[in-house]
């Protein structure tokens, strides 16, 4: 019992920690240049909150979040783009194509900020919740969901790329003026798409940590484990996976609607095979199965390919390839499993028995 | 008439492709259950060795007849060196072999940028390849270009060749054996770790195989491989594991159902479509076209 106090105890002291650093000392330190770069990183750090769910608690190897990513970031842009073109017209990339008259019928709900708001989040778990239950019910799992999924990915991007006249194709689509009115060229206002960033990512933390420790968490890790067992105590596997799956989904949405504003860009390049796995492999390296691992996890990866691959292209692609492979391989906790060994280390020194939650 | 019968060849030679890109993998996925994601970058070594062959052999149908037996061999090293390294192991962990194995593609493309430079390389195709076969004359002709059909033969030979390999030899025998019971073959004295990489190897040779058709009809680059993977993963889940059978189904009927949709919508629906399709065929089995009738509660 005292074990799981002082584990608390120390995650508490992490987030109270965090909370200053992203939210006083960043801003105040950082250059707005670097610290928009701050807030791409958060955004992949958002998606990887919702794969240490799906994949470390649940068991499903999310390859294809990119998807969900990509469902969010464009039903942002898409309002963003309506908004600085004003009412009755097109947007400027339309135009530009010159090969539609009129706004096609699935871009005109995203006139409405509320929609567009509503849709970042429920258009991804809506598609997740139809995938997954397709998918888990017939008990699909291990290795074809996670092809399945890199498949939906592929597939998603391909489609935005085909489709230019109306998704803006392989281009993309980027200079937004306004975020819900406020003016993205004021400096101010960026510097506030960052806090809300910022504090997305911490209430997402602090609300996956949550529901780990609560009954739901508990038994995704039971189905993640054993999930014929679970079957056999007269629970569904497949509606936990489902939660787990849809809430991953959603938090990846969120993550691309806010990524829009912050960066300034949505593209095919930004929702396809090699981004999904992008996400995956910060997790994988940080720690899969603790938030705070997956998120210093993403942040770290995210932050060393700008900063390392702008001056060695080829050296960090295979340093990040190689540390990946070991990891994986040799330390499938992730480097967060590295503290956990530490302090069991120290506690059986003690002669103590604290019970370690194991980061499998 | 003609127009069905052009979109059923287009299909079939689609299919072709695909059952090369997919037949090595339906040997160490299907067979061994491993998931190798670095398996198109052994596709693209052997596309590389067919761009390397036609520096010091001018002859370019030469050079592609001598390609074959050497990409077997660069993309069976490869596999061998693969599977000694790391994925011997991880047998127990599929899913961390799938990431490992994705790790091992990054880098790989990343050598084959290195190399060979980052933009796609040409070859030439030989002059027996460049012809087309006229069916069906007049008005409204069908005609089969000779490198489809080069293709198409390709992936039978290899599919007949594994197919006698895994029934006739003994080698073909020590592999079924290990599938089937791993602990009993052990057992019987079968040296299961060199079976798994004996296995490995034919597989990853197998890519290399599909690497030299492949430069008959697309770029050679470094992210070819990343390009095809994904169709030849969906093969053999389509496919079902554990019978070669399976995967020459699948892909022809992918093939073919992908070329009548691009003849009826575009390339980019045509693709989404087929995954729709996939993903709605697994609803009604689960375990693919083949199934093999286990005891296991999956």
């Amino acid at each position: 019992m005292t074990a799981y106090l002082l584990k608390r105890r120390t995650t508490l002291a992490g987030y109270a920690l965090a909370a200053p650093l992203l939210f006083a000392v960043a801003p105040a330190a950082m250059s707005d240049f670097r610290l928009e770069q701050l807030a791409r990183y958060l955004c992949f750090a958002i998606v990887a909150v919702g794969i240490s769910l799906a994949w470390g608690r649940g068991g499903m190897l999310v390859l294809g979040q990119g998807l969900f990513f990509g469902l969010g970031g464009y039903a942002m842009a898409m309002h963003m783009k309506l908004a600085d073109a004003g009412a009755g017209n097109l947007p400027d990339f339309m135009l530009l194509y010159g090969s539609t008259d009129e706004l096609p019928w699935w871009w005109e709900p995203f006139r409405s900020p509320a929609v567009a708001l509503a849709a970042v989040v429920l258009l991804p778990m809506a598609l997740a919740a139809a995938i997954g239950y397709a998918v888990f019910r017939r008990r699909v799992r291990g290795a074809y969901f996670a092809i399945l999924s890199q498949a939906l990915a592929a597939a998603f991007a391909i489609l935005l790329i085909g489709q230019q006249a109306t998704t803006g194709g392989t281009n993309g689509l980027t200079n937004f003026g306004g975020f819900f009115g406020f003016s993205l060229h004021d400096p101010v206002n960026r510097r506030m798409v960052y806090f809300i960033i910022a504090g997305t990512l911490l209430a997402l933390m602090l609300l996956t940590r949550q529901l780990f420790l609560s009954r739901y968490g508990e038994l995704l890790v039971a189905v993640r484990d054993s999930e014929e067992r679970v079957r056999f105590l007269g629970y569904d596997p497949a509606l936990v996976k489902l939660g787990a799956y849809t809430l991953s989904a959603g938090m990846a949405g969120l993550a691309g609607a806010l990524f829009v504003p912050a960066v300034g860009i949505i593209s095919p390049a930004l929702v396809g095979i090699v981004p999904s796995i992008q996400f995956v492999i910060g997790a994988a390296i940080g720690g899969r199965a603790s938030v705070a691992g997956a998120v210093l996890g993403a942040v770290a990866v995210a932050w060393a390919q700008t900063t390392l691959s702008e001056e060695f292209p080829a050296g960090w692609t295979y340093f990040q390839g190689g540390l990946f492979v070991v990891v994986v391989a040799f330390l499938p906790g992730g480097l967060a499993s590295l503290w956990h060994l530490a302090t069991r280390r120290r506690r059986s020194r003690a002669g103590e028995t604290g019970r370690v939650v194991a980061a499998a | 008439m003609t127009v069905i019968l052009t979109q059923a060849f287009t299909g079939v030679s689609i299919g072709a492709v695909l059952l090369l890109i997919a037949l090595g993998l339906s040997l160490t996925f299907g067979q061994m259950g491993v998931i190798n994601m670095a398996h198109g970058e052994f596709i693209m070594a052997g596309a590389y060795t067919v761009y390397m062959l036609q520096g010091p052999i001018h002859s370019a149908g030469f050079s592609l007849l001598v390609a074959l037996p050497v990409a077997f061999a660069v993309a069976g090293a490869m596999g061998v060196l693969l599977e000694w390294l790391l994925i011997r192991r991880l047998y127990t962990r599929p899913l961390d072999t799938l990431l490992v194995t994705w790790g091992v593609s990054l880098m790989l493309q990343q050598l084959a940028r290195d190399l060979f430079g980052a933009p796609n390389v040409h070859t030439e195709a030989p002059d027996w390849l460049s012809g087309r076969v006229t069916l069906i004359g007049g008005d409204d002709p069908l005609t089969l270009a000779h490198a489809r059909l080069f293709i198409l033969g390709l992936a039978l030979a290899a599919v007949v060749a594994l197919t006698l390999t895994l029934r006739l030899t003994p080698l073909g025998r020590r592999i079924r054996a290990v599938v089937q019971h791993r602990d009993l073959a052990e057992a019987s004295g079968i040296p299961t770790a060199r079976v798994d990489r004996v296995t490995f190897l034919i597989g990853s040779g197998l890519a290399g195989l599909a690497g030299v058709a492949l430069t008959l009809v697309g770029p050679i680059g470094p992210t070819m491989g990343t390009n095809v993977i994904i169709d030849a993963f969906l093969v053999v889940v389509v496919g079902g594991i554990g019978q070669l059978k399976g995967a020459v189904i699948a892909a022809f009927a992918l093939g073919v159902l992908q070329s009548v949709l691009e003849y009826s919508t575009t390339v980019s629906v045509a693709r989404v479509v087929v995954l729709v399709a996939i993903v709605a065929f697994l609803q009604w089995r689960p375990q693919g076209i083949h199934t093999v009738r286990t005891r296991s509660l999956a």
